[in-house]
């Protein structure tokens, strides 16, 4: 660096640029927040998602799957689970773990109560009608 | 060591190593769960596995900047550390909340561990790198308000240098956005947006101030080059870091429900975060170059160089290969994440930690450098982890772009475990370099262990 260009220009270089984009972000942020009512499907939040999410979390899912992609990538997105697999077979799914397939990759066996699992079914139908940008490229995740 | 305060960075740093060596012995376990699916199941089923290595990650690396900040705030500031008793007494305490956690999450079901610990109270449990239980996160902030207050009074107290200033306004920023992880709506768009202001705006902003300033540090002692000459650098390299990373978060916006528009921004400036960390390479190399004394450290020169060299290729490289919308479309949520993780968390995080504690270790001791035959060993270990990291990484990209061909971009995509099935031979390279990596990692802990004359400069 030429010696022209002296250390308190180079600070003022990174006070001032980290306070504009800063701001910039929050602009953004605010934008977003305006924007987001018409993309989260946040209109299907019930009572029963929100329950739902607590079970989601609760029972660490993101420790093997990913949710809208992100995640673990040891099990498959669960994103659009809702509509690759149905609320029917993701019940009968969850009861039926773990496989104990030899050699297989295992999920745990959670048991959830019935009112749980309507819950989780819920919260993951929301999840599928968010607005993801046609993310992701096909139904398999 | 000039103030008899920095002796307390020794504990962190010890802490610091035993997390790591917790966080491969999980990693191993996971790799080989990934090829042998029921392996230690249903001891310790993947999430738990995946939790506590990741989780063991962060702690360690926060002991690592702890311990840093200990020897090198004093050090900065021409004074003794404000309160040594309170870092010691936050250390234990660190530690004991920490052990608890794991010892938490390996022997309880994750939703007893929420249900004991008050998550119905205020839900924070649950989400990636977040899991943490709602009264350790609490411990969390004690700490680090605890930690912030001891180093900003050494700070105000002495003298203020580039360097210490760098490193607090790291410090202070990675707490509070740390408080961030306390914000959890129900709209899940909405939490995964300010989830983000946690985990992007910690290690593509403030964690490259704090990782910056250590750099610096280090390159000051071990080159002897003029100081108004690296800050200028860390200014520079710090400034390029938040002006593209701040609005580079836009990256983790495409898909989970935010505006269209953040693919135009997170492509266009997280385009441009390689280029901090390129800066971070040229500026090792140049400063070692320019040297103006040998210090006897040889091997924590290495491990700077090797901070900057593995930092652009794992952050910069690995991040930029899949940032650009179009691309990201294909490749989120799959290896290649998995694969830029990897090296840039080890390149960036953990090798800034490894060189502090290879510059400072020695002097805490009472030398300036160890011996020829103890900086041998660490070299080897430094050569075995580094390039094992680089096969992993290599490993993972493979099995990530054929998992991207076989799931999303082939006629009749497969389902995820059809394609998971397909690359298994990548995950088993992984797995055995990842005991690769092992050796390296115990020949690291051994070469703490060896003695011998301190090493000298050839006159």
């Amino acid at each position: 660096m030429s010696s022209g260009f002296t250390k308190a220009m180079a600070r003022n270089i990174f006070y001032g640029g980290s306070v504009f984009f800063f701001l910039l972000f929050l602009g953004l942020t605010f934008d977003t927040h305006r924007k987001l009512p018409k993309r989260d499907n946040s209109q299907a939040i019930t009572e029963s998602v929100v329950r739902g999410k607590l079970v989601w979390e609760t029972n660490n899912c993101i420790g093997c799957h990913t949710l809208l992609g992100e995640g673990a990538y040891f099990a498959p997105e669960l994103g659009n689970v809702y509509a690759r697999r149905g609320p029917e077979f993701i019940k009968f799914w969850m009861k039926a773990q773990p496989t104990n397939a030899p050699g297989r990759r295992q999920m745990p066996q959670f048991n959830l109560t019935d009112q749980q699992l309507d819950d989780l079914v819920e919260f993951l139908k929301y999840a599928n009608g968010i607005n993801t940008e046609k993310w992701p490229p096909n139904i398999e995740g | 060591m000039k103030y008899s305060s920095q002796a307390v960075s020794q504990l962190y740093f010890t802490a610091a190593i035993g997390l790591f060596a917790g966080q491969i012995l999980l990693g191993l376990i996971m790799g080989l769960q990934y090829v042998v699916g029921d392996f230690l199941f249903p001891a310790i089923p993947f999430n738990i596995a995946r939790m506590v290595h990741t989780n063991q990650l962060i702690v360690w690396l926060l002991f690592g900047f702890m311990g840093a900040a200990y020897y090198l705030i004093p050090e900065e500031s021409e004074n003794e550390l404000y309160s040594p008793l309170l870092a010691k007494i936050l250390f234990w305490v660190f530690l004991v909340a920490g052990a608890l956690t794991i010892v938490g999450y390996l022997m309880l079901p994750y939703a007893r561990l929420a249900e004991l610990t008050g998550n119905n109270l205020l839900a924070t449990m649950g989400r990636e790198f977040l899991e943490q239980p709602l009264i350790t996160k609490i411990g969390i902030v004690i700490v680090a308000l605890g930690f912030l207050f001891n180093i900003s009074m050494t700070v105000l107290g002495g003298r203020k240098t580039g360097i210490s200033l760098v490193m607090l306004l790291g410090l202070w920023g990675l707490a509070i956005f740390f408080l961030f992880s306390f914000v959890n709506p129900d709209n899940l768009v909405k939490d995964k947006f300010w989830w983000w202001w946690v985990v992007h705006l910690w290690v593509e902003g403030v964690w490259e101030l704090i990782m910056g300033a250590m750099l610096a540090f280090v390159l000051i002692k071990v080159t002897g080059v003029d100081r108004e000459v690296i800050e200028k650098w860390l200014y520079v390299i710090i400034a390029f870091a938040l002006i593209t990373g701040i609005i580079g978060t836009g990256h983790h916006y495409y898909w989970i429900g935010a505006p269209g528009y953040w693919q135009w921004w997170g492509s266009v400036f997280s385009a441009m975060e390689p280029i901090p960390f390129f800066m971070m390479t040229v500026f090792a190399f140049n400063m070692v170059n320019r040297r103006r004394r040998e210090h006897p450290n040889k091997v924590a020169t290495l491990w700077a160089m090797g901070t900057g060299v593995m930092a652009f290729l794992g952050a910069g490289v690995w991040g930029f290969l899949h940032t650009l919308a179009p691309v990201n479309y294909y490749t989120h949520g799959t290896q290649i994440t998995a694969a830029h993780g990897h090296m840039a968390f080890y390149g960036a995080y953990a090798m800034v930690v490894m060189t502090m504690i290879s510059y400072t270790m020695p002097i805490i001791r009472g030398r300036e450098a160890n011996s020829e035959r103890a900086q041998i060993v660490e070299m080897w270990a430094f050569w075995l982890m580094t390039i094992s990291m680089v096969f992993i990484t290599l490993f993972l990209t493979a099995a990530g772009i054929l998992q991207i061909w076989l799931q999303r971009v082939a006629e009749t995509p497969m389902p995820f475990m059809a394609a998971q099935d397909q690359v298994a031979m990548f995950y088993w390279l992984r797995e055995v370099t990842g005991v690769v990596f092992l050796i390296g990692f115990i020949l690291y802990v051994c070469s703490f262990f060896i003695k011998g004359e301190p090493a000298k400069v050839a006159a």
